[in-house]
């Protein structure tokens, strides 16, 4: 075999073996899927534990949610991640708006985006009241 | 002879120190009225190695896990001895060093020293104050604190927006789609290992440039000599620039102290992934001009998200930021008063975007 030719096949298997090796090494970067990211269904708080006009965070599955108790004593329940840059909204009672801190973006109890940079409406959940237990479900894609 | 003498030969006997430092010997720094602007960069590189040490220090104590890095945090706060200075220092010289990083590249902008031949000096600088922005940013983190979750979560959240990759991107940086102890641990990794090592390499590359291109002169300063050469004016760098350069880095460390002492740094409340964001919360004063941006952006310009905008608009604007040598000679000297401006013009809305950011509720 020619010199010229040897070199080229060491050079090319070279190139080769290390590159075969970077492709392990790039998919260990990419971390891999939670569990409990999909929950379809959590317990978001006790039917006692929240006064008309007020609201409060809870886990749903990875992410954070929000139950809103209205004046009238309806519940209401939506995504609390802003879709603006994924900071955690609160219930406002002064304004009865849902309301991210971070860059002052406001919801509507619906979860439309009424003011600030919001540009989406916030995901709504269904809330189901059992016995003493408030559960909020995701909704069905229809 | 004496013994350190005996020393010194034994040594340059091997490794011809003297030959390597003759250029060293021979640098000179020009003497003019902007003279006192070259000591940022110095002043930089010494506050580097101020966080190097007391980082170190910290990594006896930190532990890089969600559950433990806020107890840790506060162990070396509140029981380790002096834990509370060691803390307070590395977070001090951590603002002044990015605070002069800014003001040396403000001063080079300005001073217009990017041209020709210092490309390069340029180019590595910008690198540089990028960099340093990371270690802000990946160093925020650590505490596990309230402040600092928000502030991650909002600014991975802003590479997510980035079209294409940008998803992907954020998953890499959080080590998941949340952030989580995955992303503590991530940012742990990139803020003692990874980003330490490029800066070090990036430091090395750009006192090489300086050295191989000496120290950049203003345009009127050069004007100036041209005309009258007798007025040309430079020191020998060693040691007359240096020892002035060492009054420079003692001064910065008794101010460090002294903020360290009677100012030390808060560490906040611990963080919790479902809480919201408490109300007034705001990310360190070097990104505030980004974050105050992004609040006044609309929802929607045209067709496209107004945050997708603004973070292309920043991406978009640090490029330009790097290619400045090359824009000024596409811009040619008759519309070079314009490049000023634009200079001009960034560090004005930095400014003006950091105190409205820092005022507003």
């Amino acid at each position: 075999m020619p010199r010229r030719t040897a070199l080229r096949f060491l050079v090319g298997t070279i190139i080769g073996s290390v590159a075969s090796l970077l492709y392990p090494v790039l998919r260990y970067l990419v971390p891999p899927p939670e569990a409990g990211m999909s929950a379809n269904e959590a317990l978001a708080a006790r039917i006692d534990e929240l006064k008309p006009n007020s609201g409060k965070t809870f886990r749903f599955g990875s992410r954070p949610a929000l139950l809103v108790r209205l004046a009238s004593g309806e519940y209401r329940s939506t995504s609390a991640v802003c879709t603006h840059l994924g900071c955690t909204v609160q219930y406002k009672p002064e304004t009865s708006q849902i309301w991210c801190a971070c860059h002052n973006g406001c919801y509507d109890l619906n979860g439309k985006n009424v003011s600030g940079p919001p540009p989406r409406a916030l995901d709504t959940y269904e809330v189901n009241v059992r016995g003493q237990e408030i559960y909020v479900i995701r909704k069905q894609a229809a | 002879m004496n013994a350190t003498a005996r020393v010194q030969t034994w040594i340059d006997e091997r490794l011809n120190l003297e030959e390597a430092l003759s250029p060293l010997r021979e640098k000179t720094v020009p003497v003019h009225r902007y003279s006192s602007w070259y000591f940022l960069g110095g002043l930089t590189l010494f506050l580097f190695g101020v966080q190097l040490l007391t980082g170190v220090l910290l990594l006896l104590y930190y532990h890089p896990s969600a559950g433990e890095a806020y107890e840790s945090v506060q162990n070396i706060t509140n029981r380790v001895q002096f834990g509370w200075l060691i803390r307070s220092l590395h977070s001090w010289s951590a603002n002044l060093m990015v605070f002069c990083a800014f003001a040396h590249m403000f001063s080079v902008a300005l001073a217009r020293a990017y041209r020709k031949p210092r490309e390069l000096t340029w180019i590595s600088g910008v690198v540089l104050l990028f960099l340093v922005l990371g270690f802000g940013f990946s160093g925020y983190l650590l505490p596990w604190n309230t402040r600092a979750y928000f502030a991650t979560k909002v600014g991975t959240e802003v590479a997510g927006q980035l079209p294409v990759l940008g998803h992907a991107m954020m998953v890499f940086m959080r080590g998941g789609e949340d952030v989580s102890g995955a992303t503590l641990t991530r940012f742990f990794g990139l803020h003692i290992a990874i980003l330490p090592a490029l800066t070090i390499g990036m430091v090395l590359a750009h006192l090489m440039l300086v050295q191989k291109f000496g120290t950049s002169v203003p345009v009127s300063v050069e004007n100036e000599w041209e005309e009258h050469p007798e007025r040309r004016k430079e020191m020998r760098f060693f040691p007359n620039f240096f020892l002035r350069e060492l009054l420079g880095w003692y001064a910065a460390l008794g101010l460090l102290i002294v903020l360290a002492v009677f100012f030390p740094w808060e560490l906040g409340v611990k963080a919790d992934p479902f809480s919201p964001a408490p109300p007034g919360i705001k990310p360190e004063w070097y990104f505030l001009a980004q974050f105050q941006t992004l609040k006044l952006v609309p929802a929607h310009i045209l067709f496209l998200d107004g945050e997708v905008l603004g973070i292309l608009g920043f991406g978009l604007g640090g490029a330009l930021w790097l290619a400045l040598p090359f824009i000024e000679v596409l811009a040619g000297t008759r519309r070079i008063r314009w490049v000023k401006v634009g200079i001009i013009f960034v560090m004005v809305y930095l400014t003006a975007m950091s105190v409205i950011g820092y005022v507003s509720r």
